[in-house]
Order: structure tokens, then C-alpha cells, then sequence
């Protein structure tokens, strides 16, 4: 798994390639704290490279839109969510718990 | 049924998934079906390794797949605490961000993901976890 941190002007665009499991997650949430911890709260997700994700991924997106969403000062919106793993977040109910946009520069848009 | 034996450590995720993977793809399951498969599997020896063998650094996990049929069957063995994962609580989907639990989401999506999920704690300390899923 890889990450990149992208920023825009009203969000920063955190980009996972690759699969998130159990052994790659921390690294996920890891680069989600740092985001926060920076005072970044509006967060886009970008899942177009993304192969695969188990819950362990969905628990470090759920930590992180928990922080973004305190004090309403941001929120982790997800982008390009391929379908199985789409199939998968809407089984857990987290579909619910996140904004989606087709494009990445769409939800970029929505900041 | 092949079988192979892993150290119960999160960096086999990936082949774990690849066992059952060429399995399951092998025994004709769509594409689909392929992937919830190895999620399904996925969570359960993450479950195995993360409360099983907790402070246990040196465990075996064993992993048996096979076709029985237009069915595969999933078998986890591992000698670890035992825990019966009906008695975890599901999650409750609709509730609040602030109030989401974040544990028992694995075995739910276990449970969601194949047809059968038994978990048996044996008399010679194994715990056996088989699932099966039938092709549609």
C-alpha cells in the first residue's frame, strides 16, 4: 500500500494505492492522524487506485471522520470508491457515515 | 482440501488472500464472489491473530480450502484463546458516528459474506473456524 498527500486550497486529498489489511491499516490511519494533527479536518479520500480494503481500513476511515467531524470543523469524504469495496462499506453501514463522489476533483470541489 | 500453515502474523494477510483467492477462482466463483471470499477470510484470520494470539508471538495458523461440490469450504485452525464469535455482539449499523462500535465489524461481514460460519473450540485446545460459501 502506498499514500499520498495531496493539498488543495481547502481540503487535502490523502490517496491510498494498493490493498489495506490489518498489516497495512496503521499506515492509513497513521497518515490520517497526521492530517488532523496538522489541523487538516477536510479530507478527501481517493480510492481510485485502491484494490482492496477490510474492516481494518473502514475502523481507521470511522477514527478519522469521528475527529474530522468534532466541532464541525471538517469531514473525510471519499472518492472513486471501487465497487467491490464500495459493495463491502455499504455492508458495514459506513456508506451512511461518508459523502462519495464519483472524481476525486469533484469531492475536492465540495470543500 | 490443500492446506498450508502461516505464522499467525498480519504480513501473510496477502498470501492468505491469495490461497483461498486461486481457490475459489479455480472452482469457478465469480469475480465478485472472489474477492468477498478472500474478505471473508481476510477477517477471520485477522480476528485469529489479533485476539487468538494475542501476546502470543509464535503462533501457527492453518488454512485448509477446498471445493466440495459447487461449494468451497474454509477451514481456520489455530491453537491460540479460544473465542466464540457468536457471542460478540453484531454492530449496530444505524447507529450515530459518535456512537459506532468499532469492533465485531469482521465477524459481521463474515457472517454477511458466506453462507456458513461455525466455530468449534476443541478438546486438544484447537479452534477450528469453518466457513462455506455455494456458488449461485
Amino acid at each position: 500500500m502506498d499514500i499520498t498527500v495531496q493539498e488543495f486550497k481547502h481540503c487535502d486529498m490523502i490517496a491510498i494505492k494498493g490493498r489495506v489489511d490489518s498489516a497495512t491499516a496503521p499506515q492509513l490511519a497513521q497518515a490520517l492522524e497526521t492530517a488532523n494533527d496538522g489541523g487538516k479536518y477536510k479530507l478527501v479520500v481517493n480510492m481510485s487506485e485502491l484494490e482492496y480494503m477490510s474492516s481494518a481500513g473502514f475502523r481507521a476511515l470511522l477514527a478519522a471522520q469521528r475527529n474530522s467531524k468534532r466541532y464541525n470543523r471538517g469531514e473525510v469524504v471519499l472518492a472513486s470508491v471501487p465497487e467491490r469495496i464500495r459493495e463491502a462499506l455499504e455492508l458495514a453501514g459506513f456508506t451512511e457515515l461518508f459523502k462519495t463522489f464519483d472524481d476525486p476533483l469533484q469531492a475536492v470541489g465540495h470543500f | 482440501m490443500k492446506s498450508v500453515q502461516f505464522a499467525a502474523k498480519f504480513e501473510y494477510l496477502d498470501e492468505i488472500r491469495d490461497f483461498v483467492g486461486d481457490v475459489a477462482r479455480a472452482g469457478g466463483f465469480s469475480d465478485k464472489d472472489v474477492y468477498n471470499i478472500q474478505l471473508a477470510t481476510d477477517e477471520a484470520a485477522s480476528n485469529i491473530i489479533e485476539h487468538a494470539y494475542e501476546n502470543q508471538p509464535n503462533g501457527i495458523l492453518e488454512l485448509s480450502c477446498g471445493m466440495r461440490g459447487d461449494t468451497i469450504i474454509i477451514i481456520l485452525i489455530d491453537h491460540g484463546e479460544s473465542f466464540d464469535p457468536s457471542e460478540i455482539p453484531l454492530p449496530d449499523l444505524k447507529a450515530d458516528l459518535s456512537d459506532r462500535k468499532i469492533g465485531g465489524l469482521g465477524i459481521f461481514l463474515m457472517r454477511k459474506l458466506m453462507d456458513d460460519v461455525h466455530y468449534e473450540p476443541k478438546a486438544d485446545k484447537s479452534n477450528v473456524l469453518t466457513m462455506t460459501k455455494r456458488k449461485r
